[in-house]
């Protein structure tokens, strides 16, 4: 029955049209509602700017992540952000937190918390994989998490395309959900993983996948097609081929075209493009390479089937982690540096190199632009979801960077005006005047990433929403972000109040409480498929265990031991 | 007396009794050394007899067996209390005491074999 | 008779998951499908003696062990861990994930070092995939498609009996269905094994030289076998040349990897250099390389010490979080340093594993062993405190060689508490002594 009123504070709700007013936030027992009763607890928020929970679409924090963090035990004693990042030893409350790219679980759920994050979604994890993640997800404090389960270059999904058998593959994609307990559909440089098996790629969606007689173009449009006739909440979430390659641009808009035969099953997307900033360059070669987010976002603001993230650079180090085998290669032997792989049989590919970002490099300068072009070009922003690829573009820990980047266009000239002269001729940003405000931020980290995933209790204020707030130290009626920009961006990292569930777990920028979050994950299986189409789904997959798998079938599936605080979401079968 | 390089390493029945560490078949598996015909019939020793294995940082006494296929100047002794009295204890800055490619010299002896509790108690100083 | 099927094997790090264990009045009768480690392993409790009761010295190193109660023992634990300056937690390899997360708890609230037995195994495989990365795949991966495999410094036959037929030489897969046929072998070994009498090659190296005989192999990958001399570690350069000319010729090579690599000369350097290989064979070829795990969980260990704490070994919370820096902060060298003044072990037996001086040093300290067994530990140890067996008397999670978590299961009951239980209960203890609440 714990009832609290939030009082005084300047409301960012967009998905109800709340836009910077006064109104009262009434919680109960972890829920949004429309009042409370006299003896609520008051929380004062002292005119300051109040918007849902944060909610992170696209981040790689569980599962490889791991494998990260045994690469680079510099990164754990690495304190570029002082309260976000580093070693802090243990409190009467908190576990010992360390690392800024790769932190250890608990300091991932601290340090979102801080900045008034309170849902996470793991971009990318195998089903087979999927256990470890999920004790990895066990071990991240007080935030909900999803996870997005890898199907691009999968055998079972390959082969049911090539033979044309939709049934099968729509079973299939319900069946990994249910073994991953997972929430959507992820295709990584669809087929290219296969192929790095063989050490090879794809260089466009047309290309051969080498061991079965299917194209990426083929794997984007047949997943499409059955995530919708599954009437999955999430469309499906591609990274597309040749990510990070001058020149990827026409792959890039050959991708968006492909999908407008899709017709979605709901009132959201087709398809989400993530980071999008690795996917927009021209040119032939590094010599040449520029930005083409002006292509891009003109195919963007005339369609509507898509949406995307930006996959934002931050300067620094960061640690790139991927799906993307063969590209992770590439970056090791560019950079001469550390680089780990992992073939995960018959499922995907996987690597991890560490890397560094510097603004006195053009191609790093002219990357940082892409993704705020991209962000500032879009005209809508439900159609943008602000990321870093956690932590391929940058550490999460940066994220009010580059929320304030996108606000203030006075910060960008300053950075701009540090980049070496070749950058200058490839980048549009210099002449980009657009500063978002406070409403067009709130969809762009919230409500548009919520909406996208189709999670309806996240991502705005209205009664029946989660309790998730976040309450930060600015009062928008009276700062300009534009020229005080750096006091915002240290608010929006420590925030005044977090509150997740009804509960106020940060106060002041400190932790004050750590429940433990849920796990969302879709059951398209039980309901949506038929008695006769599991048998015979089940009746392959037990072949294929046997033939090719190095564990037994019985064993596969993430036991319930491992999703103690489940939500299980059932779409309406069709 | 010869001049060896040890080697320590994992055998399947050292492996099986790993769980029955105070038993005689751990003992069995454990508490011996190898080397080939040719360094055995140099040491004037038979298969079973006691050797006295020795290094810079211990002795044991272990009864000798034959690996045909050793090359000269190995001595092997399958991992466990009896190797470890004598491998080298210098992780070399990197955590990793040094349990392959310790010199050590191979000798005739009359001594018995220490079983495994008469071993450790050899370490109350 | 019931048998319970598709059995997880908790011996070594292949994590078998297929065996098929008959259970009868709460006795294992029988286990199929097991290779002569897991049948003992898993049949072990009926076979030989189990530490019966919590026992705890009550004069020193030189009196008796003596029966006691699981509150007398866990009691004495905790406050041994409180009244040390510098205490360590060393093992927990053999047993569960969610074990060890309470283990990392417990040597965070007692500031604690913290280690697993890979100080004795595989620790340089850490300290090279810091220095050059792990290049890796799944064992079902390896079984599809690899159709060279090299074991280097590792003895399959004897330390991973299934590995062959599972995963490696002999496993039939997607890309290689007539298994050993299509597949060739190379073994680096000092010794003719027991693993190299099936080889394609043997490149039988001199002990501690597997360093200079990886740089061979990158100089001939790279093109420059001109400036190899005619020996290399030992092994005529024709021999090295054959072996580098497989690699080139593979089109998926895995390289298993053992204490042969990680415990000689060179250390981690010769893991580092492999990794380099592989990356310099992998602009023309597929190529990757999978340690060779001993202990069926020291996987997991590292996942969740990285997960909880940052690191996958040799951590050290004194600080308050962890510190890392193997070579100083691994148990070898502390123990040797003489610098802790208490030790904790569970899951693992440093007494049978630790060289001389190590154990030395273990008898002049207080010492906790939290274990199914007794064992050398036990000679040394203050404190013994039963466990339940991990993967046969309790379920729990744990990682194959590979990184793979399997869930084990729980065979029959038992009355002994598990090493989580146990672990669960020192910490309660460890904080209502700290003054810091029994919750």
């Amino acid at each position: 029955m714990a009832e609290m009123i939030i009082k005084n504070g300047v409301v960012y709700d967009p998905k109800n049209s709340v836009d910077g007013e006064k109104n009262e936030i009434c919680i109960k027992d972890g829920k949004i509602v429309d009042n409370v009763g006299a003896g609520a607890k008051v929380l004062d928020a002292e005119g300051c700017l109040v918007m849902p929970g944060g909610v992170d679409g696209h981040t790689h924090c569980a599962g490889k992540i791991n494998t990260a963090r045994i690469m680079s035990p510099h990164d754990m004693r690495y304190s570029p952000i002082p309260g976000l990042s580093g070693p802090e030893p243990r409190t009467k409350l908190l576990r010992p937190q360390v690392g800024y790219n790769t932190p250890n679980t608990h300091a991932i759920g601290y340090r979102y918390s801080k900045l008034g994050y309170t849902t996470i979604a793991e971009a990318a994890i195998t089903p087979m994989m999927a256990r470890h993640m999920h004790e990895e997800f066990e071990s991240i404090p007080i935030l909900d998490k999803l996870a997005l389960v890898l199907m691009g270059s999968n055998w079972q999904v390959m082969q049911y395309i090539q033979d044309g058998d939709s049934e099968m593959l729509k079973s299939y994609m319900a069946w990994a959900l249910l073994a991953s307990r997972g929430y959507g559909v992820k295709i990584v440089n669809p087929g290219g993983g296969s192929n790095w098996t063989w050490g090879k790629n794809v260089t466009g969606i047309d290309d051969k996948v080498i061991d079965f007689d299917v194209t990426p173009a083929d794997i984007l449009i047949g997943l499409a097609e059955a995530n919708e006739a599954l009437n999955l909440p999430h469309s499906i979430h591609v990274h597309c081929n040749n990510l990070g390659v001058p020149g990827n641009l026409p792959t890039t808009l050959d991708t968006m075209k492909l999908l407008e035969r899709v017709k979605a099953s709901q009132d959201r997307q087709v398809m989400h493009l993530t980071h999008m900033q690795f996917h927009s360059y021209t040119g032939t070669s590094w010599m040449d390479f520029a930005s083409g987010s002006d292509q891009i976002a003109d195919y963007i603001n005339k369609h509507d089937h898509l949406t995307f993230d930006m996959g934002q650079m931050i300067f620094g180090p960061a640690m790139t982690m991927t799906a993307d085998g063969p590209t992770e290669y590439r970056n090791a032997r560019m950079f001469d540096a550390k680089w780990s792989n992992y073939d995960q049989e018959l499922e995907d590919a996987g690597g991890i190199v560490p890397l560094a970002y510097t603004p006195q490099h053009f191609a790093h300068a002219t990357m940082w632009s892409i993704g705020l072009e991209l962000a500032l070009l879009v005209k809508d922003p439900w159609k943008v979801m602000f990321t870093t690829d956690n932590p391929n573009g940058g550490a999460f820990v940066n994220y009010p960077e580059g929320q304030v980047l996108l606000m203030s266009d006075k910060k960008r000239q300053e950075v701009i005006a540090g980049f070496p002269d070749m950058t200058m001729d490839r980048i549009s940003l210099p002449n980009i005047d657009r500063e978002l405000d406070w409403g067009e931020m709130t969809v762009m980290t919230r409500s548009m990433p919520a909406k996208m995933l189709g999670l309806e209790e996240k991502g705005h204020l209205g009664a029946g929403a989660d309790a998730d707030v976040a309450i930060y130290d600015v009062k928008p009626d009276k700062v300009d972000v534009s020229v005080e920009h750096e006091a915002v961006k240290k608010a929006l990292g420590f925030a005044k109040y977090t509150i997740k569930g009804g509960e106020i777990v940060v106060r002041d920028g400190d932790i004050t409480a750590l429940p433990k979050g849920k796990v969302y994950w879709v059951n398209a299986y039980e309901n949506g498929i038929v008695q006769t189409e599991k048998d015979r789904l089940i009746t392959d997959l037990e072949e294929r265990f046997k033939k090719y798998y190095s564990m037994q079938f019985s064993n596969y599936m993430v036991e319930d031991a491992y999703v103690p605080r489940p939500v299980e979401v059932r779409p309406e079968v069709a | 007396m010869i001049e060896t390089i040890l080697i320590s390493a994992r055998t399947i029945d050292q492996g099986a009794t790993l769980e029955e560490k105070t038993s005689q078949a751990y003992f069995d598996a454990a508490a011996y050394c190898e080397l080939n015909e040719g360094n055995l019939e140099a040491l004037g020793v038979s298969v079973d007899q006691n050797v006295k294995v020795a290094t810079a940082h211990g002795v044991v006494v272990v009864p000798a067996k034959i690996d045909k296929r050793l090359p000269d100047d190995i001595v092997f002794i399958p991992m466990g209390p009896w190797a470890n009295a004598i491998v080298d204890p210098d992780t070399c800055g990197c955590g990793m005491p040094g349990f392959k490619g310790v010199p050590a010299t191979v000798e005739a002896t009359a001594d018995p074999v220490l079983n495994m509790k008469d071993l450790m108690a050899t370490y109350k100083e | 008779m019931p048998v319970i099927k598709d059995v997880v094997c908790t011996f070594c790090g292949c994590l078998c998951d297929d065996l098929e264990v008959t259970v009868e009045d709460n006795k294992i009768t029988k286990v199929g499908k097991a290779c002569k480690l897991g049948r003992a392993k898993t049949m072990g409790m009926f076979l030989h003696e189990r530490i019966e009761k919590p026992m705890i010295r009550k004069n020193g190193k030189d009196s008796e062990l003596e029966e006691c109660s699981y509150d007398e023992a866990i009691t004495k634990a905790a406050e041994i861990l409180v009244a040390a300056k510098r205490p360590i937690s060393y093992g927990w390899c053999s047993t569960s994930c969610e074990a060890i997360e309470k283990a990392v708890v417990l040597a965070e609230e007692t500031g604690s070092l913290f280690d697993s037995t890979a100080n004795v195994c595989h620790g340089p495989s850490a300290l090279a995939t810091q220095e050059k990365g792990a290049p890796s795949c799944s064992l079902g991966t390896a079984k599809n498609y690899a159709d060279l495999i090299i074991f280097w410094g590792c003895n399959p036959v004897h330390a991973h009996p299934r590995h062959q037929t599972r995963y490696s030489t002999m496993a039939k897969g997607a890309f290689t269905p007539n298994g050993k046929k299509d597949k060739k072998m190379i073994v680096v070994d000092p010794r003719n094994t027991d693993t190299a009498k099936k080889a394609d090659l043997l490149l039988q190296l001199n002990p501690g030289t597997d360093y200079v005989l990886v740089e061979a192999l990158r100089a001939i990958v790279n093109g420059h076998a001109d400036v190899l001399p005619d020996e290399i570690a030992g092994i005529p350069k024709a021999t090295v040349m054959e072996a580098a000319e497989m690699c080139k010729a593979a089109k998926f090579t895995v390289i298993y990897f053992g204490m042969g690599v990680t415990q000689t000369r060179g250390r981690y350097k010769s893991g580092d250099n492999v990794s380099s290989l592989v990356s310099d064979l992998s602009q023309t070829n597929k190529v990757v390389m999978i340690p060779m795990r001993g202990h069926y969980n020291v996987t997991g260990f590292g996942q969740v010490a990285a997960w909880e704490a940052g690191f996958p070994m040799a951590l050290d919370f004194s600080r308050g979080v962890a510190y890392y820096n193997p070579g100083e902060t691994g148990t070898n060298d502390v123990l040797m340093r003489r610098e802790v003044d208490a030790f904790i072990t569970g899951a693992a037996d440093p007494g049978a594993h630790f060289p001389q001086e190590s154990i030395k040093y273990l008898y002049k300290i207080p010492a906790i062993q939290v274990d199914g067994y007794a064992n050398p530990t036990t000679e040394f140890s203050d404190v013994v405190i039963p466990a339940a067996i991990a993967g046969v008397e309790c379920e729990g999670t744990a990682y194959r060689m590979d990184s793979q978590p399997i869930r084990m299961k729980k065979l029959i009951e038992t009355t002994f508490k598990s090493d989580e239980e146990i672990l669960t209960e020192i910490i309660a203890k460890v904080r209502e002594l700290k003054g810091e609440g029994g919750a």
